[in-house]
């Protein structure tokens, strides 16, 4: 037992240690959160970045009506396997990260990509005035005012984005806006590496 | 007699149970027991929006959608799995509150199990260690001062 006695230097040290442990956690709590609040800064760490239960399934079945006085057609499941990767964009009026996000949706529809848009949940003359707004990049746009065509995409909220491949899987999914860095590292990639 | 007091105000505490966010009566199914399994399913679904609330405790739209699909498959008469499971073929493991047993939740479910077995053995070694410090030898001024009051001859 007496071996076991740590002579008085030992237990200093330890008694240092000890208080020292409660700085070193707070120093590590603190880096962590650093990288966190970065990592929300340039986009790498994505709170809600839980991928869709959708991804590499086929997209669901639906029918939505088109916005009147759009002059659009209106958009359902049988669009979506046009022979060529197409996005697919849920917005509405009344979001902001929407607004955030439509000059990258403007820069892909003049690049040639086909956008179809999902009005969720917003009354007709709103979105009519955020497209008279803001311009139009959807080739075609469905109105989804009940959201239930929403729910059976998994949708989180607007904007989000999903990336459906020529033969109609699902392939990538957005759940915010689609920023430049996004379009840039991402969705162009992805948008030539199916085509 | 705070004692006495203590377990039936716990009681009473743990009574009184979350406040639902169902305010609104016509999202209300008219057969109680229907309601009651609804509640059931609900609170088994995460709110995405909010995510650490129940669908039945929040109040963001998507949950109020989810609540009303789920009690309009109940009054169809689903059983419990299919409506959980038509839920989280949409929204995926996340959506449950109690998430599958598979590979990638192991850890999750394990870490019960981790954290009771890492506090044993963290108990075990600092009771092992627990043994009285050796004291410091007393100073020639201590033994004198010591010796004095021993009324002894000093060394």
């Amino acid at each position: 037992m007496s071996e076991a006695v740590p002579n008085p230097s030992q237990a200093a040290w330890r008694r240092r240690a000890l208080l020292l442990a409660p700085l070193a956690v707070a120093g590590l709590g603190g880096a962590g959160f650093y990288a966190m609040l970065r990592g929300l800064g340039t986009g790498d760490y994505d709170p809600r970045g839980v991928p869709s239960a959708l991804i590499g399934k086929p997209a669901p079945d639906f029918t939505l009506p088109p916005l009147e006085g759009s002059g659009l057609p209106g958009l359902s499941a049988a669009d979506l396997t046009a022979g060529r990767p197409v996005l697919v964009n849920f917005f509405a009026s009344w979001c902001v990260p929407c607004v955030i996000e439509h000059p990258q949706l403007m820069r892909l529809a003049r690049d040639g990509i086909a956008i179809l848009g999902i009005a969720y949940k917003d009354k007709p003359e709103d979105s009519l005035g955020f497209l008279k707004r803001h311009g139009t990049p959807y080739a075609r746009l469905g109105v989804d005012q009940p959201g239930r065509v929403a729910i059976d995409w998994g949708l989180y909220g607007v904007p989000e984005t999903y990336l459906i491949d020529k033969s109609g899987i699902i392939r990538w999914r957005m759940a915010g806006p689609v920023t430049e860095e996004i379009l840039a590292q991402q969705v162009t990639p992805l948008l030539r590496r199916l085509a | 007699m705070i004692r006495w007091l203590f377990l039936p105000m716990l009681a009473a505490m743990l009574a009184i149970g979350p406040a639902l966010a169902v305010g609104d009566p016509a999202d209300q199914l008219p057969n109680p027991a229907q309601e009651e399994r609804a509640r059931v399913i609900g609170r088994e679904l995460r709110c995405m929006v909010c995510q650490n609330q129940s669908i039945e405790d929040s109040d963001a739209d998507l949950a109020r959608d989810l609540r009303r699909i789920v009690r309009e498959q109940v009054a169809q008469g689903k059983p419990d799995d299919a409506v959980l499971r038509f839920v989280h073929e949409r929204y995926g493991d996340f959506v449950l509150l109690k998430p599958p047993f598979k590979p990638e939740t192991a850890i999750l479910w394990g870490m019960p199990a981790i954290a009771l077995l890492g506090g044993a053995l963290l108990i075990r070694g600092m009771r092992r260690r627990r043994v009285p410090l050796a004291p410091d030898e007393l100073t020639q001024a201590e033994r004198d001062r010591l010796a004095q009051l021993a009324g002894r001859p000093r060394e």
